[in-house]
């Protein structure tokens, strides 16, 4: 058994025996296809009635993408429900999120698009980035 | 009572079965060894001395070279005592944290808090300040208010709470839950936080 301390760089050590416990979640990584603020997603979302499980759809805009390349790591969803916004938050690797659709690319100038919250209508549209689009489709 | 010597090596993210996302505290915890073992015909109580982590032999005391000769081990950074050991075991014997720990035990750590030197009363013991800065409110808006009376009793009366040295305590963290135990790397994951900083010794108890 290797011991604790026989490397002298401890940064090295430690980040080996974190990424070790991340690795557990790397399967789920896999499965969510590459999408970025400004692309529109449908969220599979698992949800328990009592004993029952089901699964939710929640569609809507990608506003931002935070702690990425990390286990922490979420991204916000906002869809306009009856002149409502509404904004969803979801871990990237939780169980509850079965699959992560994506619908639609968008063309975005930011990382993080809290502009669009105040914004109504035509105002609040995003571009579309096809080229993009077909591209994440065939891969 | 049962425990390992560990290091903390860091925080990150965990998710239960239910899919809630827990924060965990990865601890790399033993091998370790047991360097003595007190009894109650020769030391007046029973305990179980573990050491972990090696240290080299030209920076440990003669004294302690032989103390971990009797041990036949090497010589080691961090020695503990257990009192009432659980478990049996011998002179030398080398305890994994499988030996010890299973999946969904609730432990206690213990640890050296993080130094945070100098600090006023509201961050040091929770005091709650002054509340507003009008109402005649000069600028003292973090102070503790008043220490006692006037001419009776004419003094401060001890151990009065006050600003200070905060933190770099020993500090125990009890019932935190083992969320997964890695028994090849000896590493276990425990849900929330402990005391101390990353690569800081803590003792684990169960």
């Amino acid at each position: 058994m290797q011991s604790v301390f026989e490397k002298n760089t401890k940064g090295l050590v430690m980040n080996q025996l974190i990424k070790l416990v991340e690795a557990d979640f790397n399967a789920k990584r896999k499965d969510i296809p590459a999408f970025h603020a400004g692309d529109t997603v449908n969220v599979h979302v698992k949800i328990k009635e009592g004993n029952k499980e089901r699964v939710q759809n929640f569609q809507g805009v990608v506003i931002q993408r935070r702690n990425q390349n990390t286990n922490g790591e979420t991204f916000t969803v906002r869809k306009v429900s009856g002149g409502v916004g509404v904004e969803r938050i979801f871990p990237v690797l939780s169980p509850s999120v079965e699959k992560v659709e994506l619908v639609r690319r968008g063309s975005v100038r930011r990382a993080r698009l809290f502009y669009i919250r105040d914004k109504k209508g035509k105002g609040a549209r995003i571009k579309e980035d096809k080229k993009h689009f077909s591209q994440a489709q065939q891969a | 009572m049962s425990g390992l010597i560990g290091k903390k090596i860091g925080m990150t993210n965990y998710f239960n079965e239910e899919g809630k996302a827990l924060g965990c505290t990865v601890v790399e915890v033993g091998p370790c060894v047991v360097t003595q073992i007190k009894t109650v015909e020769k030391d007046g109580y029973k305990a179980v001395q573990l050491g972990f982590g090696d240290k080299k032999e030209k920076n440990t005391s003669l004294a302690l070279q032989g103390h971990f000769k009797k041990a036949s081990t090497t010589p080691k950074q961090k020695v503990a005592e257990f009192k009432d050991f659980s478990l049996d075991c011998q002179l030398g014997q080398v305890l994994n944290v499988a030996d010890v720990f299973t999946e969904g035990d609730f432990v206690d750590a213990c640890g050296v808090s993080k130094g945070k030197g100098f600090q006023g009363v509201v961050k040091r013991h929770g005091f709650n300040g002054v509340g507003g800065r009008t109402h005649g409110q000069h600028n003292r808006q973090r102070h503790a208010g008043s220490i006692g009376s006037c001419s009776f009793p004419a003094r401060v009366f001890p151990g009065l709470r006050m600003a200070g040295r905060t933190g770099a305590a020993n500090t125990k963290v009890q019932n935190l839950k083992v969320l997964k135990i890695y028994s090849d790397k000896n590493v276990l994951v425990l849900s929330g936080s402990i005391p101390g900083s990353n690569n800081s010794f803590v003792i684990l108890e169960k």
